[in-house]
């Protein structure tokens, strides 16, 4: 009896947990999914609403517009995680070194990540104001033409890559430079005692010894890239035309501005299955490399017995 | 296979003197032993020959070229690390071939010297294998593997042994000193271990405190050590020390009255006597009288560790002698083997002509 309970005590410590997050987060999901099948206007009650099953999502599927969103999400996401990646691990390998001073310019680096969305894209659409903005500003000083930032389609969806840049590179930079400080240092005094030169300490040892860290770290900007929604909602709105619609942006609209509950939740749901594929990506992953390293422990385990 | 020359090599960092200048010259072809207690800077002086570490002052000579200003690489060294420095994400084979492989070796000649080094340190089955899947004897050979194939001019070896366990340690350093003999360079090794010092080095440099305090043989440190330290460091189980008075040809102290040894000038008042363990033999004739406080038995033989006044001094003697706790034994010390230092300096008294 007494062995029981003592059995069952764990799980009596989880159970408010567990009842947290089926009220927090698997209720809003199964509302989500549930209200995906409803053609449902936000003055109605979700009962009132008539089911229609699959309909918003051949919809969705048939809608021009959306399939742009979602290319335009698509190519967003790569462009910035590539260019942020490349960015932050660059900026790691160069300011991992005793310098004096480096710990504040660590400090400044971080800083655009701990701003508000809200107040980055206040402060982009600032900077991009075609006659005001300081950009524009400092080309015509130089004697160079204005640029269209926020006008024009190619120019906008430049805009917002640029502000999603500045302000996620410091999370890859933390990130790398915390990979790069883990590293065994004896194994980089020994590749410069065989001879590597700086890049090739680089290429041949800092980077493969990187690799696990740096993949995880993409993926989670990737999932995060995919969601990103104010900023882009204080730039441009979506706009010019559809050039910088992404799909957040889009579900919000639809809700929103169409009053279209049910697509919007179709849309929802759409995205969450493509961040899921990503996270299980990257569960695959980590379960890959550590059951390598169960395999290579017990190789040497078997080798001492 | 350079000559190295150390003329006045210092380190600092910002205020604090890491090593006061230094004078060393490493003579071509030989295996020579940094040893020393932690923070002697011993290390230190390894890392500055493997320009790991830049030099505050004075100039390392290879063969008469400086050397102090070069990267590492442009100074033909190979090292073994203490904590084998492995790359864990290449296989043994990758690991072996590195810096072959970046210098473009042909790849049949790499293939047929990493096979050569592995198959002379017993490694050649795990060509394949991760770090990761090594046991620590077997990462230490992939280390001393990862410098064979260098063929370096000058190997440094930075404490290699002290991370495996104590029956390992002695394997590898017997193994060790078979491949000394097999490989004509300047090896340079150091350790904090006076074992492995006295039974590897060609040469053995004793550092305290950043300086040297004396570099010779392992006979001409264990028979004619220059002062108390290294006296003290070398030999195991360590030497006796005891204050002493000079009286007429006898040396007296609490709880013992020895003779003078023969051959050493008579000094003046207080000394600092040296007896080692294996001096002291048990000889029921003798006037040293001295409680046996702890018998540690080894097997053939025993360490006695017994009181003298308030000193406490270690007897090597034969277990069969069956010396308990607590009895009081007497101990005959041969008068040849007693060494007498300057209780101020550490010095150790001289006969004429010697030194």
């Amino acid at each position: 009896m007494l062995a029981n309970v003592n059995r069952a005590t764990p799980y009596l410590f989880l159970a408010p947990a567990v009842l947290v997050m089926a009220v927090a987060l698997l209720y809003p999901i199964g509302y989500m999914i549930w209200a995906s099948f409803l053609d449902w206007n936000p003055s109605q009650r979700i009962g009132e609403a008539e089911f229609v099953g699959l309909r918003n999502y051949i919809y969705l599927l048939g809608d021009a517009a959306f399939r742009e969103s979602f290319w335009v999400t698509i190519r967003f996401a790569a462009i910035v995680v590539t260019v942020e990646m490349v960015l932050g691990v660059g900026l790691a390998l160069l300011l991992d070194r005793k310098l004096r001073g480096m710990t504040v310019l660590r400090t400044i680096f971080i800083l655009p990540m701990m701003i508000a969305p809200i107040v980055v894209g206040l402060m982009w659409r600032y900077m991009y104001h075609p006659t005001v903005g300081t950009l524009n500003r400092m080309l015509e000083s130089v004697g160079l033409p204005s640029a269209p930032w926020l006008s024009d389609g190619t120019w906008a969806f430049a805009s917002i890559v640029i502000a999603d840049i500045w302000q996620w590179t410091p999370f890859i930079f933390i990130l790398a430079l915390a990979a790069l400080q883990s590293l065994p240092q004896s194994a980089m005094e020994a590749a410069r005692i065989d001879g590597a030169s700086g890049w090739q300490l680089i290429w041949h040892v800092k980077l493969p010894l990187m690799l696990p860290v740096l993949i995880v770290t993409a993926l989670l900007r990737l999932i995060d890239a995919f969601k990103v929604l104010e900023v882009i909602l204080v730039l441009t709105n979506g706009g010019p035309g559809l050039s910088t619609e992404i799909v957040a942006l889009r579900i919000a609209r639809t809700a929103q501005e169409f009053q279209d509950l049910g697509t919007a939740a179709a849309m929802s749901n759409l995205l969450l299955i493509l961040l899921l594929v990503l996270t299980i990506l990257m569960f695959g992953y980590t379960r890959l490399t550590e059951r390598r390293a169960a395999r290579l422990a017990a190789a040497r385990e078997a080798e001492i017995t | 296979m350079p000559e190295i020359v150390l003329d006045g090599v210092e380190k600092r960092y910002g205020r604090t003197q890491v090593l006061p200048p230094l004078d060393l010259t490493l003579e071509d072809g030989e295996f020579t032993v940094l040893v020393g207690p932690s923070g002697c800077g011993k290390s230190t002086t390894l890392r500055l020959l493997a320009g790991l570490e830049t030099l505050s002052g004075g100039e390392i000579t290879f063969d008469g070229r400086p050397i102090s200003k070069l990267e590492p690489k442009a100074r033909d060294v190979a090292m073994v690390f203490q904590d084998y420095a492995l790359y864990p994400h290449m296989n043994v084979a990758k690991n072996m071939s590195f810096a072959l492989r970046l210098s473009r070796v042909p790849k049949d000649e790499i293939d047929r010297r990493v096979a050569a080094a592995a198959e002379m340190l017993g490694i050649d089955h795990l060509l394949d294998r991760k770090p990761a899947a090594l046991s620590g004897g077997q990462r230490q050979r992939v280390a001393m593997g990862r410098a064979l194939v260098r063929d370096a001019g000058v190997f440094l070896f930075d404490e290699p042994l002290s991370n495996l366990d104590a029956k390992l340690r002695a394997r590898m350093r017997t193994e060790l000193a078979e491949m000394r003999n097999s490989i004509d360079k300047n090896m340079i090794y150091v350790t904090h271990d006076q074992v492995e010092a006295m039974t590897l080095g060609d040469r053995i440099v004793v550092m305290n405190a950043g300086r040297i305090q004396q570099q010779g043989t392992p006979e001409d440190l264990f028979e004619r050590p220059v002062n108390k330290f290294v006296a003290g460091f070398i030999g195991a189980p360590t030497m006796n020390f005891l204050p002493a008075r000079a009286e007429g040809d006898r040396l007296v102290g609490e709880g013992f009255d020895l003779p003078h040894p023969p051959g050493l000038p008579v000094p003046q008042g207080a000394v600092e006597i040296g007896i080692r363990p294996s001096a002291i033999t048990v000889d029921h004739g003798a006037p040293l009288e001295l409680r046996v406080v702890v018998a540690e038995y080894l097997g053939a033989q025993s360490v006695l560790v017994t009181r003298c006044g308030p000193h406490e001094v270690l007897a090597e003697v034969e277990s069969a002698t069956r010396a308990k706790p607590g009895e009081t034994v007497r101990f005959a010390v041969d008068p040849a083997e007693i060494m007498i230092f300057d209780p101020e300096t550490g010095t150790r008294l001289v006969p004429d002509g010697e030194g």
